[in-house]
């Protein structure tokens, strides 16, 4: 929360400083106490509080910039790209076989592959791919364990004896997928569906529920025990009411902070799957994982091949990883000072 | 404590049991089912049949259910597809190389992870603090595939600095007692043996303790940053008592408790990087032979595998509820 204005003397501001300055400060801490009344009402004052602490944090603007840049990339990617991701236009260049490869240059910025494809395409390419994988990974871990962690959380807040019986029973099955490390659970997801990009998402994202739905559980319960929701039940509110609109908007914090590190995860994730075979098998679609996996077999001779994706997963991992820890970081009322 | 023990056990049986549903379950969507992965292709229909009815897939469900209970429970974890051999004895062979190389990742992992963290979270805000948490960002980034091909490619087949893959040099001869080959080695004061396996541990045994490292350094500098803040340090420090009893039995023991948990919980993740690690270093443990199943569909191997980590991991996390509950008299009350 901002000073107060009774913590610091006015008479010694007034004595140090001109007039014109004095009144700026004024009027610029009566804007502030302003902002913040109007934001008491409707609980956005937390969010604007931890964006005002992430602004000052030079980790959260590293983190930022490379999720912007990531981002457009893989969005525009089409539009950057200056040749088919596919296309085996330098092929009678590049011998495998004899260690010959072509290494960057006017026309490949960042050369070409065993293959004779534009290296820099691909990686353009694989961006948006590679972005997919994750945002959707992402999105399946999300929905699911939140719509379970959400229903155990309100069953113990709000369903009395039979809602912790309930409670129990989900708790215990998100228990036994934690019980299997994220990464074993989507090989095992993977290798029962047979590789492919939808099995990789859903793996990734199947392997990611337990956490989401932890989360959310413990955060709802944390907020079931606060009084204003005794208060909405004193007053009559519907208990699926008090769930959606109060207990739930106020539980989000730890998720959306868990998603955005998640984004990371799930993206080395999938290049793992595509270490171990079970990767996209469509070659028509580059993604950094399986680019990393097939280039890894050139590593001694050709290392750029490898190093190029392997940048890249690492580079856009850390960047969301950089977000969510200041995010976490900002939302943390401990560290709050 | 004892029946602090005894309730925990019993929470472990509607977990290991769901645990072996989902497997059973699992194990019916095999695609094609296991006639078809038994019999070859162009078996025929009467075949599939009869084998089906002598492996007694033709019985209700549940009772099928409680014959896999039965086999689970004296170990028959089925037969590998790509050896023919129990895949029980195929893990047991390999349990002592892929223990060891487990061994040394935490080991690293905790030797380095602990003092870092209290170092950075004593010197919070210097140019060490800032290495150890960005050091530890990058570590939990990098693919752990792509760490051990960097290590093997710069240390072993740059440098020359170490072995780049198996247990052991080709030439070298060792007696055979336990199948762990540094314990034998001292065993036997064979000291070229213990070397060598050292040697051949080290490069793979940092790529597998790349994210046990980052998170231990990460656990316990944010949880030493915490304890230091409580009341009960204050006070200590207020009263005039010698600052390393206050560092060491008021914070560390405190601070250390979220870490033991961590530890407790990366055994899991473990053995998933023990698969990605041992393939690149041709390292002979279950790892390898996992990544080799993968590879073939080899499921009654993944199934094993799941099963054996599923069930050390749930354990594992008893024995760390048990340290947290001797750490902690609180844990107990409740």
């Amino acid at each position: 929360m901002p000073t107060t204005p009774s913590s610091q003397s006015p008479s010694e501001t007034e004595e140090k400083e001109p007039l014109h300055k004095r009144k700026a400060a004024k009027v610029d801490r009566l804007a502030e106490l302003m902002g913040d009344r109007s934001d008491d009402g409707h609980g956005a004052g937390i969010w604007r509080e931890a964006f005002g602490r992430m602004r000052r944090s030079p980790m959260a603007i590293t983190g930022a910039i490379i999720v912007v840049v990531f981002v457009l990339v893989a969005l525009l990617s089409p539009l950057i790209a200056p040749y088919s991701p596919t296309a085996q236009t330098w092929g009678s260049e590049v011998f495998p076989n004899r260690n010959e490869f072509v290494g960057p240059r006017a026309e490949n910025w960042l050369g070409l592959d065993h293959l004779g494809r534009d290296l820099f395409s691909r990686m353009v390419i694989g961006a948006r791919q590679t972005l997919m994988v994750g945002v959707v990974a992402t999105f399946v871990g999300f929905l699911f364990g939140a719509l379970l962690g959400g229903v155990a959380g309100a069953c113990t807040v709000l369903g009395g004896r039979w809602g912790r019986q309930i409670d129990n029973v989900i708790m215990r099955v998100i228990d036994m997928m934690l019980a299997l490390p994220s990464l074993l659970l989507a090989v095992t997801v993977a290798a029962l569906v047979g590789p492919s990009l939808t099995t990789v998402m859903l793996a990734v994202g199947i392997a990611q529920i337990p956490i989401f739905a932890r989360l959310l559980r413990g955060a709802m319960i944390s907020q079931g025990n606060r009084e204003y929701v005794l208060a909405a039940q004193a007053m009559g509110v519907r208990n699926h009411k008090i769930t959606l609109t109060h207990i739930l908007p106020n539980s989000m914090g730890p998720v959306l902070v868990q998603s955005t590190l998640t984004l990371a995860t799930a993206i080395i994730d999938a290049a793992a799957l595509s270490y171990l075979g079970l990767g996209n098998p469509d070659a028509n679609f580059p993604e950094w994982g399986t680019m990393l996996s097939e280039a890894q077999r050139f590593l001694s001779s050709a290392p750029a091949l490898a190093v190029y994706p392997a940048l890249g997963i690492i580079i856009t991992a850390l960047g969301f990883t950089l977000l969510g820890e200041s995010l976490r970081e900002a939302l943390d009322p401990k560290l709050r000072k | 404590m004892l029946r602090f023990i005894v309730r925990r056990l019993l929470q472990l049986i509607p977990t290991l049991g769901g645990l072996s549903i989902l497997l059973f379950v699992w194990l019916q969507r095999l695609p094609g089912g296991p006639e078809y992965a038994l019999l070859p292709d162009d078996a025929t229909p009467e075949q599939r049949e009869m084998l089906r009815r002598s492996l007694g897939l033709d019985e209700p469900l549940m009772v099928q259910y409680l014959a896999f209970l039965r086999r689970i429970a004296q170990g028959d974890l089925g037969t590998s597809l790509q050896t023919s051999r129990p895949v029980l004895d195929e893990f047991l062979l390999r349990f002592p190389a892929t223990f060891e190389l487990g061994l040394t990742a935490i080991l690293i992992a905790v030797v380095i992870g602990l003092p870092l963290g209290y170092l950075a979270a004593r010197r919070r805000g210097t140019i060490l603090d800032f290495a150890a948490v960005g050091g530890s960002l990058l570590g939990i980034c990098t693919p752990v595939f792509f760490l051990a091909f960097i290590l093997k490619v710069v240390f072993a087949e740059g440098m020359g600095l170490f072995p780049s893959a198996f247990r052991l040099a080709p030439g070298i001869t060792r007696t055979d007692i336990t199948g762990f080959v540094v314990l034998d080695g001292v065993m036997t004061r064979e000291w070229d043996v213990v070397w060598d396996a050292l040697a051949h541990l080290a490069l793979p045994g940092l790529a597998l303790a790349s994210i046990p490292l980052a998170v231990i350094t990460r656990m316990t500098r944010a949880s030493v940053l915490e304890v230091m803040q409580e009341d009960y340090v204050r006070t200590a420090n207020a009263k005039g008592l010698n600052r390393t009893t206050v560092r060491t039995r008021h914070v560390l023991r405190n601070a250390l408790l979220p870490v033991v948990t961590a530890v407790g919980l990366l055994t899991g993740s473990l053995f998933a990087g023990a698969v990605l690690t041992e393939s690149v270093f041709a390292f002979p443990g279950i790892g390898s032979f996992v990544y080799i199943a993968t590879q073939e569909r080899d499921y009654p191997v993944l199934t094993g595998f799941i099963l054996l980590i599923a069930t050390m991991y749930v354990f594992i996390n008893l024995l760390v509820d048990i340290s947290y509950s001797l750490l902690d008299p609180r844990v107990r009350a409740q």
